[in-house]
């Protein structure tokens, strides 16, 4: 593929400074992720200790998605178990004990704390050691944290990987791992391009059952999917596993330059590396120029919500020619970002945290054409005459690698051109 | 600790949210956590409105605990008034916050805000949703209404509708145009869509109104005591129970009886013969309690269904429920746990299932036909039509969602009729539906379906006796329609065992279905 790439702007945004926000936020805690995960993970249960706020978030964030029996559950703190610690830990081996008598399935179980269930001190891992004991070797017993007092999201999904990482076995040898819960079809396609170059065995965190599991150390070679698997990157480099730095795979460019990261460690030639990703490189190109035709020139404007805000600032802004008013992020993590930093151009205003009033007060202010946001904030906008996007649905759905190039595009567009669409008024 | 999956209402903060977000100026300062946040998303995408709920979060982190957290709280406090300068406020502790032990009342006392702060106390370990919205009105009626002369005509409050209410938007309208008719006007409509100065205005009603015990009791009762004000016992939900309550009201305010039902068409449409064949389809019901009380006669005495079943979520009313079931010859099922709920079904195999959207999915499961009657809803029974299930137009609803998930008078012949026909086949379900219903799970082996895969021979353990089908049986049982399957299945198997029969053949099923017969 000759074609080039728009060149890298003379001065991007890594080191633009960044606007700390610290008020009101208004975004869903690490346990959402669970939604998701359970999906992923096909013999793991995810335990909640929590309250019933937990258990309705759960829900609301599910909605109707899944009616049968799901693989997570929340053990409710109530009263007694608040009076007394010894008597918590009884209680959740018990239920602990009852839940796996009845789900032999299950072959990894998580104790996933929250924000009572720290708030009063309660130690999981001391209890997930406990039952790993117990239950060897038929199920492993892990714990993290999807409080909403420690995590922000997509966090949750960091959380879980970063506690799989120290169990992982120990292997020498010189293997590519694939980090964070894609759905199947993205996945697939990501580990069928990195083959067709002749690199392989392929490993993926998390696998989707534990006995799929595999080795790390010091000669494996990971690549991150997702930009807010930071913890799980920190847990890695500990194990002296090596990170491919790369812009994240979002879009024709974001995905050739992560794949191209990925090829040159494992010294693939120009000319096989052309012959894998020249087709889809061109449909992928092809793809987002239809899809983006609504939205090229206009301004959009991005609310803290999963951390895939920069990466998709860069795509938005290099692929489909939109302006970025403001990009804000629940986190920026420095080392993870910058390659997608270093390709946004100067000019948005960066942000960090949240004050959502203060937010609401420069979106008004700035009326983009376009506003990325939460669930709890869309509806309000649009009634205030402000297009927007729900930003849950780029987590929730296929958005990753050149095929889905388009549909990404595409779910930025359709907001867009549905507005223009609709004529609610009388003809005169 | 309890191991809950789904949940039939959330935490108690959440109720009181229903209260401040069905308002106008109110708003609420809530100690909690950024991801409690989610909680709006249920009045913008559920409910669809428009508007932000009123809600101020703190947001604390966990670097947050060791240091100070009340200031954050003062800070949010302060922050909203000066931004939304409501009338009142309303400020309390998620279950987080109350393990924390803030005391956001008093800290709000502290600011000396010009406007009425008033704390809620919510047992977040202890009480769930309804609780808190009837806790939380009762807390706002007490602090800002006071005794007051009467309205020189006679006025009435309608009490109860919050946000995120099970058509409470229509209600309001349909029970306005109830009293209106005998000349009784409205004084306020409280908690939704009242603000803080009306609400100090309900003292000056004659009486009350209580459309929702589950979100007004309380306060009904407050009111009885503090303002003299009576309060409407009968919620008029159906046919009967709206002529009842038209009676009830016309003695309360002392006027004639008035009722215009010139757009009431349920009763005909139950009489006519089409409607023959809802005759004693089994029902199980399960909702709020109100509600499930309310759709029992009318699923008795209106639609002429057989009642199997019933139960309600809400323990504030399990004393009402179970002395109503036992008048309909059943046991009540009072239960948070939708586990339960779904072996109670599983056991009755009732022919319908009048629930929430939990039993929504329940039915879909077992391919038993749902009609939601009660919260929790999901967007879908948020409809942009006038859908009310009070008085006279909820009559007519209500007979048209009940009977849209059944399979139609008519149909119900032809499908018998010609049921080895590619369209009319078994597993079509009804036509007018686009997906299929599926009969499964409800102790019907999947071998029933396919004849090549009947190796192995039905069985069923019914008390002391195995239960034996025989091939033909079996292949019988496979021809009787799949809406009446599970009934069937059921009912051959009590006479069998009752008989102390364990082998089931074709006679065994006819004979059954004789003494069955009705
Ligand atoms: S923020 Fe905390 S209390 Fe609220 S749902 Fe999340 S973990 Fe539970």
């Amino acid at each position: 593929m000759t074609e080039q790439f728009t060149p890298p702007p003379a001065r991007g945004c890594a080191s633009t400074p960044v606007l700390k926000e610290r008020g009101q936020h208004e975004v869903f805690c690490g346990l959402t992720g669970i939604i998701w995960l359970h999906r992923k993970m096909q013999d793991a249960f995810f335990l909640v200790v929590g309250s019933r706020t937990c258990a309705h978030l759960l829900q609301s964030a599910a909605g109707v998605m899944i009616f049968a029996e799901p693989r997570f559950a929340t053990a409710i703190l109530e009263e007694t178990d608040l009076a007394g610690m010894a008597d918590a830990q009884q209680e959740l081996d018990r239920v602990v004990s009852e839940l796996l008598a009845r789900r032999p399935d299950i072959k990894q179980l998580f104790l996933v704390g929250s924000c009572p269930s720290e708030v009063i001190k309660l130690d999981l891992a001391k209890a997930a050691e406990r039952m790993s004991a117990q239950f060897a070797p038929n199920v492993r017993v892990l714990s993290y944290s999807g409080s909403g007092i420690e995590t922000t999201f997509t966090q949750g999904e960091d959380a879980c990987l970063a506690a799989m990482a120290p169990v992982l076995p120990h292997t020498e040898a010189r293997e590519l791992l694939l980090v964070g819960a894609l759905p199947d079809v993205v996945e697939e396609q990501a580990v069928g391009l990195i083959e067709a170059m002749g690199i392989g065995p392929i490993r993926v965190l998390p696998a989707s059952r534990v006995n799929d599991e595999y080795g790390i150390g010091p000669n494996t070679l990971y690549a991150l999917t997702q930009p807010f698997l930071t913890d799980t990157h920190e847990a890695l480099q500990r194990r002296g596993a090596q990170h491919i730095a790369a812009p994240f795979p979002f879009g024709e460019e974001g995905t050739t330059q992560w794949l191209r990261a990925i090829a040159d460690q494992f010294d693939v030639s120009e000319a096989k590396f052309a012959e894998v990703t020249d087709a889809p490189r061109a449909r992928a190109r092809k793809a987002v120029a239809q899809a983006s035709e609504a939205i090229k020139g206009k301004s959009v404007f991005f609310f803290p919500d999963s951390q895939l805000e920069i990466p998709l600032a860069r795509f938005l802004t290099r692929e489909c020619g939109m302006d970025a008013v403001e990009v804000g992020a629940p986190f920026i993590h420095k080392a993870v970002m910058s390659s997608d930093l270093n390709l946004l151009s100067e000019g948005p205003v960066i942000a960090e945290g949240q004050d959502v009033d203060r937010q609401l007060d420069r979106c008004r202010a700035a009326r983009p054409d376009l506003t990325v946001c939460g669930l709890g904030l869309a509806n309000p906008l649009e009634a205030e005459g402000l297009t927007t996007k729900w930003a849950i649905e780029l987590v929730f759905t296929p958005v990753h690698f050149f095929e889905q190039a388009g549909d990404l595009a595409g779910l930025f567009s359709r907001p867009v051109r549905r507005r223009a669409l609709l004529k609610l008024e009388a003809a005169e | 600790m309890k191991l809950t999956v789904w949940t039939y209402e959330g935490p108690p903060h959440v109720g009181a949210m229903r209260v401040a977000t069905g308002m106008k100026g109110m708003h609420y300062v809530l100690h909690a956590p950024q991801g409690d946040t989610y909680a709006d998303l249920l009045f913008t995408m559920i409910e669809r409105r428009n508007h932000r709920p009123p809600v101020t979060y703190t947001t604390f982190q966990a670097r947050d605990l060791g240091a100070d957290t009340a200031y954050l709280f003062k800070d949010a406090a302060t922050a909203a008034y000066e931004r939304f300068k409501p009338e009142a406020m309303i400020v309390g502790a998620s279950c987080t916050a109350e393990l924390i032990q803030d005391d956001p009342g008093g800290l709000a006392e502290t600011l000396g805000l010009p406007i009425p702060a008033i704390p809620l106390e919510l047992p977040s370990y202890q009480r769930k949703e309804n609780f808190g919205a009837d806790e939380t009105f009762f807390q706002i009626v007490r602090a800002l209404a006071k005794p007051m002369e009467k309205t020189a005509h006679v006025t009435a409050n309608l009490i109860g509708p919050t946000g995120l209410g099970f058509r409470h938007r229509d209600d309001i309208v349909e029970v306005t145009g109830l009293l209106m008719d005998m000349g009784i006007e409205v004084n306020v409509v409280a908690p939704m869509p009242a603000t803080p100065s009306e609400i100090a205005k309900l003292g000056q009603a004659h009486f009350n109104v209580l459309m929702y015990p589950e979100t007004a009791e309380t306060a009904a009762r407050y009111m009885e005591r503090a303002f003299g004000q009576p309060h409407t016992r009968t919620v008029p939900i159906g046919v009967g129970a709206t002529r009842d309550f038209v009676a009830e009201v016309a003695k309360l305010a002392g006027v004639e009886p008035v009722l215009d039902d010139s757009r009431l068409r349920m009763p005909w449409y139950s009489a006519s013969v089409d409607s023959t064949y809802l005759t004693g389809k089994r029902v199980f019901l399960f909702g709020d309690g109100t509600h499930v009380a309310a759709c029992a006669r009318i699923a008795r005495d209106e639609m002429g269904f057989e009642v199997v079943g019933m139960g309600c979520y809400n323990r504030e009313q399990a004393r009402m429920l179970r002395s109503l079931a036992k008048d309909y010859g059943v046991e009540a099922l009072i239960t948070d746990d939708y586990l339960e709920v779904e072996r109670r079904i599983e056991e009755l195999a009732p022919e319908m299932i009048l629930g929430t959207q939990m039993e929504r999915h329940i039915g879909k499961r077992l391919g038993i036909p749902c009609a939601v009657i009660s919260a929790p809803v999901h967007v879908q029974d948020f409809p942009a039509r006038y859908s009310p299930q009070m008085g006279i137009e909820g009559a007519n609803v209500i007979f048209d969602t009940w009977v849209h998930p059944l399979v139609m008078g008519l149909e119900e012949h032809l499908l018998t009729m010609f049921r080895e026909d590619f369209e009319f086949h078994d597993e079509a379900g009804a036509s007018h539906h686009g997906h299929k219903a599926k009969l499964r799970e409800m102790g019907i082996k999947d071998s029933l379906k396919t004849e090549t895969d009947s190796a192995e021979p039905l069985q069923t353990n019914l008390g002391p006796v195995e239960i034996v089908w025989l091939p033909a049986a079996e292949k019988e049982l496979k021809k009787i329609p799949f809406f009446v399957r599970g009934k069937a299945k059921r009912n051959t198997e009590t006479f069998a065992s009752e008989r102390g029969v364990s082998e089931i053949s074709v006679d065994t099923l006819y004979e059954a279905k004789a003494h069955y017969a009705r």
